[in-house]
């Protein structure tokens, strides 16, 4: 699609969401935000009654769904060493409700496992099977900083639909992609979006917009860590840091990972887990010796891979400023603290 | 409570200008409404942001853990009582350690406030003796504390420090407490019902280990999980690995866990696994007639032998 075609907008009304849910759950394995043990995650949906729309965001990032925190790679017998290639997706899938600034955060995981240098064949598998319809952000919270780190509360970049809750039980659709333009066709109950509706869907977005008070100056940020890499700062910073994996497993873009073969009387398998820089045993080495031995340099790694290595490898943050890292920290960590910080410093 | 705060900054400042420690580990306000944090203060002057109220949920003794320093630490009824077996268990030196004890009426558990909030975001709070008021976008709700309070601070006997240096604030009374009456009822439950619960509860780990982080009890250099020559654990979301993971944390803690409910607070997803820390807790009650961290001198029931220990289940 070129930049800037309107493929097609429409208006749904709220009700008829669960019939047009219905249809598509024929072809696609629909996953979408629930709330269960006082907990909104993504889980897989039989019906619309299901979704939790009255979400400020997932606990945990839709991440896993292309980037799995555990994962069989593959597995053989273990008499024959010989790959068993497995189909990873029965069916192709549609992440429903998805915030931009998670659907954002997949374009980041893009750069590293589809790049030229290299394509991982389950990621990719993944996300090209899966449709993402994104549902903007009309409530930001107070640790949101999606507007500071290129993204926005009804982005639309990196989604193949749009909808915004217009709040008079309409939303308010936009197709972005043909796949996306696809999933509208199998809606019979459409409508065709008025004037008042296009003024209040400007005027929800602008009120979103506004709503994001944080800002996070990252601008020159990369060229300050490169000098700051040795100072008293990181003394400070990590002081109160636990050292949890909290901050990493709730990032949308952390995609460290570790491989690990385990084996039992008949089968060999080949396992990927997530990993997490704030562990001791991230980097430590096979002749037992560990160059980050604190949290200390745990914590500027982390910093460093998000602001500085990142941004020189892709040109890019590796935040997108959904803030589940600061929401969810048990010691309050501050990620926007810690910038300012290393700006003054 | 605010009596309470000056003189706590009082005492604070004094340690720090008479030279009597090199740190003071206490409490400020957090960046977002609900939320305080550790801090650490060097300079007397810092000591104006020590906040104490219900909201004050770290147990900042796993700090201790790993200071070398003469420290001054904020301590809740169960946070003296984590101290009482980190100096037995020669984790700490007792003068090493200056105890700010605070009475305290029980924890605000953020989760209940959560399921209050239903999906709407709290832009402020603010806290009274008995109540809280949660303000958002078309949101203003008194709630009593008591409604609040964690889980862990309602079955709590020792609201008061066991154990301090100095007592800032009034005494609270301790009331009647129905210690076991949970974990009884709980037990009840058929094995089926049980070993449901637990995997249910498991399933959700992301394995984060910000329970074993927080946990005062938990100090090995390397923790089973972390070791990889050998390694004794997978890395997976099994259960054979997650389960397993929580239940020998729990033996390893036990007749050591003193119920301070940091671990179930730093859950991300709202793991519940208390019922087991405390049942074992109830079985060290009975089998050994021990409570962790009441007094120094008593020995830990897992470090020491005595001839009339019970012996039935040895097969």
């Amino acid at each position: 699609m070129r930049k800037g075609d309107r493929l097609k907008e429409k208006i749904i009304q709220k009700e008829q969401i669960g019939k047009w849910l219905e249809k598509l759950g024929k072809d696609y394995e629909i996953w979408a935000p629930v709330k269960r043990n006082g907990l909104v995650l993504f889980h897989p949906i039989s019906s619309a009654k299901e979704v939790y729309f009255n979400f400020l965001n997932s606990k945990k990032t839709p991440k896993d769904l292309f980037f799995p925190q555990s994962e069989v790679l593959f597995s053989f017998p273990k008499e024959e060493i010989e790959k068993e290639v497995e189909t990873i997706l029965q069916k192709p899938r549609i992440v429903f409700a998805i915030r931009p600034c998670d659907a954002r955060s997949l374009a980041l995981l893009d750069q590293v496992f589809d790049s030229e240098d290299y394509q991982d064949p389950y990621y990719i598998e993944r996300r090209e099977g899966t449709l993402l319809v994104g549902l903007a952000c009309t409530h930001p919270q107070q640790s949101c900083f999606c507007t500071s780190v290129g993204g926005g509360p009804f982005a639309k970049a990196h989604l193949d639909l749009l909808m915004a809750d217009l709040g008079d039980g309409k939303y308010f659709v936009e197709a972005l992609t043909e796949r996306g333009e696809g999933l509208l066709e199998k809606n019979d109950s459409l409508q065709e979006p008025q004037k008042k509706d296009r003024e209040k869907l400007a005027k929800i977005k602008e009120e979103a917009e506004e709503k994001v008070k944080s800002k996070l100056v990252t601008k020159g940020l990369e060229k300050k860590l490169d000098k700051i890499f040795d100072s008293s700062l990181w003394d400070r910073v990590h002081q109160r840091c636990l050292g949890c994996g909290i901050c990493t497993y709730l990032c949308p873009t952390c995609h460290c990972f570790a491989l690990l073969d385990e084996k039992d009387k008949a089968r060999v398998e080949r396992i990927r887990n997530w990993d997490s820089c704030m562990f001791p045993e991230f980097t430590v080495e096979a002749s037992g010796h560990n160059p980050r031995i604190s949290n200390r340099e745990r914590m500027r790694q982390r910093v460093m891979h998000k602001f500085n290595y990142f941004v020189e490898r892709y040109g890019e943050t590796a935040c997108v400023g959904c803030g589940r890292c600061i929401q969810s920290c048990p010691v309050n960590m501050d990620i926007r603290e810690i910038i300012e910080e290393i700006r003054n410093e | 409570m605010q009596e309470c705060e000056k003189e706590l900054r009082e005492v604070a400042k004094k340690l720090l200008l008479e030279k009597k420690v090199d740190l003071i580990i206490g409490y400020e306000e957090g960046t977002l409404p609900l939320r305080t944090r550790p801090i650490f203060i060097r300079e007397a002057d810092e000591t104006k942001k020590l906040v104490w109220n219900s909201r004050c949920e770290n147990s900042l003794c796993s700090y201790l853990k790993t200071t070398k320093e003469r420290v001054g630490i904020v301590a809740k009824g169960c946070d003296s009582r984590s101290i009482i077996g980190l100096i037995k268990e020669r984790q700490i030196k007792r003068e090493n350690i200056f105890i700010i004890g605070v009475p305290c009426s029980g924890i605000i558990d953020r989760k209940k406030i959560e399921d209050i909030l239903e999906g709407r975001e709290l832009l402020e709070c603010i806290e009274s003796d008995s109540q809280i008021t949660l303000k958002g976008e078309g949101l203003e709700e008194k709630v009593d504390k008591d409604k609040l309070v964690h889980a862990s601070c309602k079955s709590c006997k020792y609201r008061n420090p066991v154990l301090y240096d100095t007592l800032v604030g009034k005494e609270v009374s301790q009331g009647e407490v129905e210690e076991y009456s949970d974990v009884e009822e709980f037990a009840s439950k058929s094995d089926d019902e049980r070993w449901a619960y637990f995997n249910d509860e498991a399933s959700r780990c992301i394995r984060c280990y910000a329970c074993r982080n927080v946990c005062p009890a938990c100090y090995c250099p390397q923790c089973f999980v972390d070791q990889s020559l050998p390694t004794w654990f997978g890395r997976t979301l099994h259960p054979s690995d997650t389960l397993m993971f929580h239940m020998i944390r729990t033996l390893h803690i036990a007749g050591r866990c003193v119920d301070c409910g940091a671990c179930s607070r730093v859950c991300p997803v709202n793991i519940e696994l208390r019922m087991l820390h405390k049942k074992v807790q109830k079985d060290v009650k009975e089998l050994y007639d021990y409570e962790a961290g009441i007094n120094l001198e008593e020995l830990p029931p897992m470090a020491t032998f005595k001839m009339d220990d019970p012996q039935e289940f040895i097969k």
